[in-house]
């Protein structure tokens, strides 16, 4: 499967830059405004038009390769049914809560090793071990242990989330500016304050990236799960589909999958968006 | 607190307010050790402003953080109001030199202003009035809801210094406020220092690289010597209590007390381990 090739691209994207340098959250945005939604809305019909006409055209085999106009009428078909969104419902749950256990986990974490230099170091090495592990190498343990629970799904969820949202925190705590820091000293801010009105603030645009990328990865691994361990939900539905050799409706659910990601993406830039209104990286819509 | 408070400062005449005593600090980075300060002894009297000037690198900035209590002296006394500086202080404000990064950018104007005031429990009343007081006094007012970020350097610095006046401290400390900002807006800037100081009585100390700031602003003017720093001098600056950006400037006594610093720091630089008896 390809989701250690997606770990490691997703891992290996830049930490955010707390001050220095604005990250290009926006700037696609500013300089070719007019034009950018116009050809993406150009490429996806070409695209459309391509999945369209190649199997009519027997250009690829139909049998294989449905063309779109098929998959998209079993898509709507089924998005009217009730399992439908029961899957896409088991999906999301594991998702999400995976997503919440590790975000709070590392938010507390991060914090509690950032303040503590030397746990810090002592536990570098052992992170580093760790967090290469692809978690769809846990699956068998899973298994062993949860069998086809929801709590294999998050197992795999939270192990491969966690990291990615934790790594940000420490690089964010570790950001903090000492002439803010002293400042907040002089003025009496107790180690309490300094955490609420100066680490924490510092630390959340990285922290809003690695809830970003941890989004993203999390349901990858929900549907992988549900996928090879056959828990119910959108991995188990492309089982079944698959088996029962219903290609249009595997492709139905790819599509859904899709624009899953799609929408989870939409909502976490949005989120960030809120939260940073102060960051360089947002501030140029905020302050016009 | 009105002006005859404010003649120049005659030894004994009003009670110590900030006493530093063989002061003195070493940075241990590693194998070398760096000897910022050497020893360094001088006080400043209950309502003083005094400038403390000195070349670039000789331990000012060093000296104003042990004094804040923001960082240990290796050796040496730091004393507030008769009480021994450990760790910052209540009543002593600091204004950096990096404003922009002093001013958390994730505030507003008035939250960062009010934000070491909810630190001291104040009532929210309290809180309103004083910062609106104090954005008032730096000319402010109408910038309260910005962000640090949407003004310019100057009006960063003018709320670093409107959140300093707002904590209503004994002791303000200011380390090169104005070493950023355009010279326009630095003059303006320095009458604002003088028109706060004669205002609410506080007792300033103004570190400064300029030495025509530091005869213009002061009533005493301690010229440090190059590292490893000593006080190299104590000038007292008779000029009159009203000062004037043009006149000044122009007076003869102000010229001559230019160079007066100015030759010291000449003699600093050229590294007179002796300070001037
Ligand atoms: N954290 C530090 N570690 C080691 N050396 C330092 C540190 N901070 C300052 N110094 C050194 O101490 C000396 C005085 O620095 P500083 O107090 O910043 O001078 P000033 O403010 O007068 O320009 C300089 O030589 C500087 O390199
Ligand atoms: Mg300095």
């Amino acid at each position: 499967m390809s989701t250690t090739h997606t770990r490691d691209t997703v891992a290996a994207g830049p930490p955010p830059d707390g001050t220095r340098r604005p990250r290009p959250l926006n700037s696609a945005f500013s300089r070719t405004a007019p034009n950018r939604p116009l050809l993406g809305a150009l490429g996806i019909a070409g695209l459309l038009a391509l999945w369209e006409l190649a199997p009519r055209l027997g250009a690829v085999p139909e049998r294989y390769f449905p063309p779109v106009s098929e998959v998209l009428a079993t898509l709507a078909e089924r998005a009217t049914t009730a399992p439908f969104w029961e899957a896409v419902g088991h999906t999301l749950y594991g998702w999400a809560l995976g997503l919440g256990i590790a975000l709070a986990a590392a938010i507390l974490l991060g914090f509690a090793l950032g303040a503590a230099p030397r746990l810090r170091a002592f536990t570098t090495s052992t992170v580093d071990f760790l967090r290469p592990i692809p978690s769809v190498a846990l699956i068998p343990l899973a298994v062993l242990v949860y069998g086809t629970d929801i709590r294999s799904t998050l197992l795999l969820v939270v192990y491969a989330c966690f990291w990615l949202i934790y790594i940000q925190v420490l690089y964010g705590v570790a950001d903090v500016d000492p002439v803010a820091e002293q400042t907040a000293r002089s003025y009496g801010l107790g180690r309490l304050a300094r955490i609420r009105y100066v680490v924490w603030p510092t630390t959340l645009p990285y922290l809003m990236t690695g809830l970003r990328l941890a989004a993203a990865v999390g349901l990858i691994l929900s549907i992988t799960a549900q996928l090879i361990i056959g828990s119910p939900g959108i991995g188990d539905q492309i089982t079944n589909a698959q088996q029962g050799g219903a290609v249009a409706l595997v492709y139905a659910w790819i599509v859904a999958t899709g624009i899953l990601g799609v929408v989870i993406n939409i909502g976490v830039r949005a989120l960030e968006r809120r939260v940073l209104r102060w960051h360089t990286s947002v501030r140029g819509e905020a302050a016009a | 607190m009105n002006h005859q408070n404010h003649q120049p400062n005659h030894q004994g005449e009003r009670p110590a307010m900030l006493k530093v005593t063989g002061l003195q600090k070493i940075y241990n980075g590693g194998a070398t050790a760096v000897e910022a300060v050497r020893d360094l002894t001088f006080e400043l009297a209950e309502g003083e402003l005094v400038c403390l000037v000195g070349p670039s690198g000789c331990g000012k900035t060093t000296l104003l953080k042990c004094i804040a209590g923001l960082m240990a002296p290796t050796g040496g006394t730091v004393e507030l109001a008769d009480r021994p500086v450990l760790a910052p202080p209540p009543g002593m404000a600091v204004v950096f030199q990096e404003y922009g990064r002093s001013l958390f950018a994730w505030m507003s104007v008035r939250d960062n202003v009010e934000l070491p005031l909810k630190e001291k429990k104040l009532p929210k009343a309290r809180r309103t009035e004083l910062v609106t007081e104090s954005l008032e006094a730096v000319g402010l007012t109408g910038f309260a809801d910005s962000y640090p970020w949407q003004l310019s350097g100057g009006m960063q610095q003018r709320v670093a210094i409107a959140r300093a006046i707002a904590y209503e401290p004994q002791v303000l400390l200011m380390d090169e406020p104005f070493a950023a900002v355009d010279a326009q807006t630095r003059a303006d800037l320095e009458d604002l220092v003088r028109e706060i100081w004669q205002r609410l009585g506080v007792t300033v100390l103004f570190v400064t690289h300029d030495i025509d700031e530091a005869v213009y602003l002061g009533e005493r003017v301690l010229v440090l010597s190059n590292s490893p720093t000593v006080v190299q001098d104590d000038i007292t600056v008779d000029l009159p209590v009203e000062r004037d950006q043009l006149t000044t400037r122009q007076d003869e006594r102000f010229t001559d007390l230019r160079a007066r610093v100015y030759a010291q720091i000449q003699r600093a630089k050229r590294g007179t381990d002796q300070p001037v008896a």
